[in-house]
């Protein structure tokens, strides 16, 4: 070394555009055009009920996200999260409705459920060394066939615990500021989001969510528990899963088993348009908010523009595969 | 510790150390003795056991047999978190840093320091602590840097400065300058100078011998998995230290220069991609091995793959028998009788999971089939039989699956791969790398029976000796560019390093911008 990098002063902008905040801006960016091309094309589009439809849209795929986020940053997957939000939701109505139990056990078993499924998924990535496609492909069978045995098939309805919806659509923030009903469940979700974010920025188990994405090898050999590690962060997933179950449950006030499949890759989706790295080692909880956001919006606009709910699907699609190759060509373009 | 510790005391001693892996005896009853405050390297070739040998003092590896003290009592390291407890690091070949992370948080990963709320790490005391670890070895490296923004010099240096955070009394370095530029290794010396002078015992294995009289105080020579002799430095003549190294011979001395002027096949001129091929150009002549020698990473693989068709060059010219060749992608490549023998055989140069026989026809499988696509497994049998035979290919059968053979077999049917696809240009990348003495003396045998036959072949080698010996001609690369051409009987290892080291760019420090 001839000398070194001698620019501290320079850090924090140094650490302002790291890779991955530029993909974080573009998502940015992209969220800001599609709210201004939306919002010339329909009058309606800006109108408050629709903003509500919109966050509520945003709230259950956000918080599968925001799990899934963890997962993708150790360079594993997760499709188990869409049924098993299903399941949760299932656990939640048996014990508040077909048991009679009080709601807020109700809702403990909904978390618990979750975290029950993320810790088996963990165990058998981690442990008995299945790939994390393999073991949550699985997962994601298991529970919704567990979710279809257990409901009989059939929704079940909180109708004896009507204060669990009124709970969830209701708004705190409407009766403080009369106008702003935001509904209570975009605010938990927020309240997740900002909850995932301290935990990957600033404790040991965010440290390691990147260090096992990075160079799993290298943690190992440093003396990380690195099989520990990595159950924890597909249990954190698996909680953020039942989470998702008990409030989509609260929301339809019922919860109905046959829902769910196909909610994992709308929350893959949103955490790579927001710049988590499939290779791992890379990614943001404000990304993946993004990225949720884009999602939902894009599906909403396009609902109020008639465009058939079947190209609505086609669209995401494809702005998944623009946002995976955008990553791609970064990515080359630093090596 | 609480017996007194004095420089020169014995640090750690190894005795009859003995690692069997499958197929492969990697160490035989070695023994090593490091000393505090030592800078001890570890010499031999490829295979010879070295890296093996520390990987077990690390934890890495464990032994079959012997015993290992530290401080004169004995220690048991089943584990890389085990030695780290005892004081001992190990800096592995390739870097075990998480390039997403930034310098301070790969330093102290698994010990964060905690701030007040539980499992929150407390990144202003990591950061600083780094900073302190840095300034007390004299680093100029930014604690919040991402690694993989920095350097690999820096990373290097992010690394030593992590194995002593744990408190090291042992040093381990696996190679630590084989990346390195001439003045990053004089800044990698002033490191390890001054934690020899806190008493920390240092292994250094290295392949290059001109650094031992700058840096080391013994010499542990090692051949084939055994324990040759140790040395004082001093003392010591580099030619008695390579002659134990290469003990008995190994490579065919015999080197047969072709016939007078014989047709050049392959030329290539003013070959560019990026920056690890630059301005490339060469000519290869029927019946020769063209040594391509060179550091890692000076771009002899790139070209390699260029002249292949794997990496599509942004310029230049490539003849194949005085004919401008178009060469798109491996597939042209083929067409026109160039094989590629790829560095890593698992990855690029052979389907392991199936046999022998699919592996040896699988390039050329066409030519088995008729009209309609019908292979005619009669004669992929013959063929595959009547190459193992030639090649002398240790396989219970031709339907032995590739993956249960042993390294220098598996080269072997590569080698049988592109015979079959009649090729004219074989380039052999590292053909040697991870085989066994044995295997690797085979493996020259087959060269040159190969070059008398006619085929020219370009040979890729880190290990000078081999290029050296088998070699008619020698073109040495640095940075991308070819910075000499030698003559088989000219050359020695000493001019190679010469033009292996002959730098325009003075690579500067990279910041994270």
């Amino acid at each position: 070394m001839k000398s070194g990098p001698v620019a501290l002063p320079l850090t924090r902008r140094v650490r302002l555009v790291r890779s991955d905040a530029v993909q974080r801006l573009l998502a940015f960016a992209a969220l800001i055009v599609i709210i201004i091309v939306f919002s010339l094309a329909s009058p309606n589009f800006l109108q408050f009920d629709n903003v509500v439809g919109i966050l509520l849209a945003t709230t259950v795929n956000g918080i599968l996200a925001l799990g899934v986020t963890f997962v993708i940053i150790t360079a594993g997957i997760d499709l188990s999260i869409g049924t098993v939000m299903t399941l949760s939701a299932v656990m939640t109505g048996t014990f508040a409705t077909v048991w009679q139990l009080p709601l807020p056990l109700a809702i403990a078993a909904g978390l618990v459920t979750g975290g029950l499924a993320g810790l088996v998924n963990g165990v058998l990535i981690a442990k008995l060394k299945i790939p994390s496609f393999i073991a949550t492909l699985g997962m994601l069978n298991v529970a919704k066939g567990l979710a279809l045995v257990i409901s009989g098939l059939k929704p079940i309805y909180f109708n004896d615990t009507p204060e669990f919806n009124r709970a969830a659509m209701g708004s705190v923030v409407g009766s403080a500021i009369p106008g702003l009903d935001i509904p209570n469940i975009t605010i938990v979700f927020l309240f997740a989001a900002i909850i995932a974010s301290l935990v990957l920025s600033k404790t040991i188990l965010g440290q390691y969510t990147f260090a096992l994405g990075s160079n799993e090898e290298a943690a190992r050999l440093s003396g990380v528990s690195v099989d520990r590690w990595k159950i924890a962060v597909y249990t954190l997933c698996g909680l953020f899963s039942g989470l998702a179950g008990v409030l989509i449950a609260a929301r339809l006030n019922s919860a109905q088993p046959s829902l769910g499949q196909g909610y994992e890759l709308d929350a893959i989706a949103a955490a790579v348009i927001g710049g988590t790295s499939l290779s791992g080692g890379e990614g943001s909880i404000l990304g993946t908010v993004i990225g949720a956001f884009i999602i939902s919006t894009l599906t909403n606009g396009l609902r109020i523009l008639s465009v058939p709910q079947e190209w609505q699907t086609v669209v995401t699609g494809g702005i998944v595969i623009i946002a995976v190759y955008l990553d791609i060509v970064r990515r080359r373009r630093q090596a | 510790m609480c017996v007194p510790e004095a420089v020169g005391d014995v640090l750690v001693e190894m005795d009859g150390i003995s690692k069997e892996f499958p197929g492969v005896q990697a160490l035989r009853s070695c023994r090593f003795e490091l000393r505090r405050g030592e800078v001890h390297a570890l010499v031999g070739e490829n295979g010879a056991g070295k890296s093996t040998l520390m990987k077990i003092l690390a934890g890495v590896y464990h032994k079959d047999a012997g015993r290992i003290q530290l401080n004169g009592a004995d220690v048991d390291i089943p584990t890389p978190r085990a030695a780290q407890q005892l004081g001992i690091s190990i800096i592995h070949q390739e870097l075990s840093l998480m390039p997403h992370l930034t310098a301070a948080q790969n330093i102290f990963i698994g010990r964060e320091p905690r701030g007040r709320i539980p499992f929150v790490i407390d990144q202003r005391t990591l950061n600083e602590k780094a900073r302190v670890l840095f300034q007390s070895l004299h680093l100029n490296v930014d604690p919040q840097a991402k690694v993989g923004k920095l350097s690999v010099a820096q990373q290097q240096m992010v690394e030593i400065a992590k194995a002593l955070s744990y408190n090291a009394q042992v040093l381990i370095m696996d190679e630590p300058t084989a990346t390195l530029t001439d003045t990053e290794i004089d800044e990698l010396f002033r490191i390890i100078r001054a934690v020899r002078k806190n008493g920390v015992g240092v292994v250094h294995i290295s392949h290059r011998l001109e650094e031992l009289k700058l840096i080391s105080d013994r010499v542990t020579v090692m051949r084939d998995g055994q324990y040759i002799a140790t040395v004082d430095t001093k003392d010591a003549l580099i030619e008695r230290i390579i002659s134990m190294m290469v003990g008995r011979t190994i490579y065919e001395e015999a080197r047969e220069i072709p016939t007078a002027n014989p047709d050049v096949v392959l030329e290539v001129r003013g070959l560019n991609r990026g920056r690890m091929v630059r301005d490339v150009s060469f000519n290869l002549r029927k019946g020769e091995i063209l040594g391509l020698a060179g550091l890692v990473g000076a771009g002899r693989t790139e070209v390699a793959r260029a002249v292949f068709g794997a990496d599509r060059p942004e310029s230049g010219t490539i003849l194949v028998h005085g004919k401008v060749a178009h060469i798109q992608s491996p597939a042209d490549a083929v067409h026109l009788g160039i094989g590629y023998l790829s560095e890593d055989r698992k990855r690029f140069g052979l389907a392991v999971g199936m046999d022998v026989e699919t592996n040896i026809v699988l390039a050329t499988l066409r030519k088995f089939a008729d009209a309609i696509g019908r292979v005619d497994f009669r004669r992929t049998r013959a063929t595959a039989e009547q190459r193992v035979h030639r090649l002398d290919i240790k396989t219970p059968s031709i339907h032995q699956k590739v993956r249960n053979l042993s390294g220098g077999n598996q080269q072997k049917v590569v080698i049988a791969k592109w015979l079959t696809a009649d090729t004219e240009i074989l380039i052999f990348d590292e053909p040697t790398r991870g085989i066994d003495v044995g295997a690797k003396s085979e493996i020259y045998h087959l060269l040159n029976e190969l070059a008398r036959q006619g085929k020219a072949i370009i040979m890729i080698s880190s290990e000078l000796p081999e290029i050296l010996r088998m070699s008619h001609r020698i073109v040495v690369m640095c940075e991308g560019r070819i910075r000499g051409e030698l003559s088989g009987a000219e050359a020695t290892q000493e001019k190679i390093m010469t033009y292996a080291t002959m730098r325009t760019t003075a690579i500067g420090p990279q910041t994270a911008a």
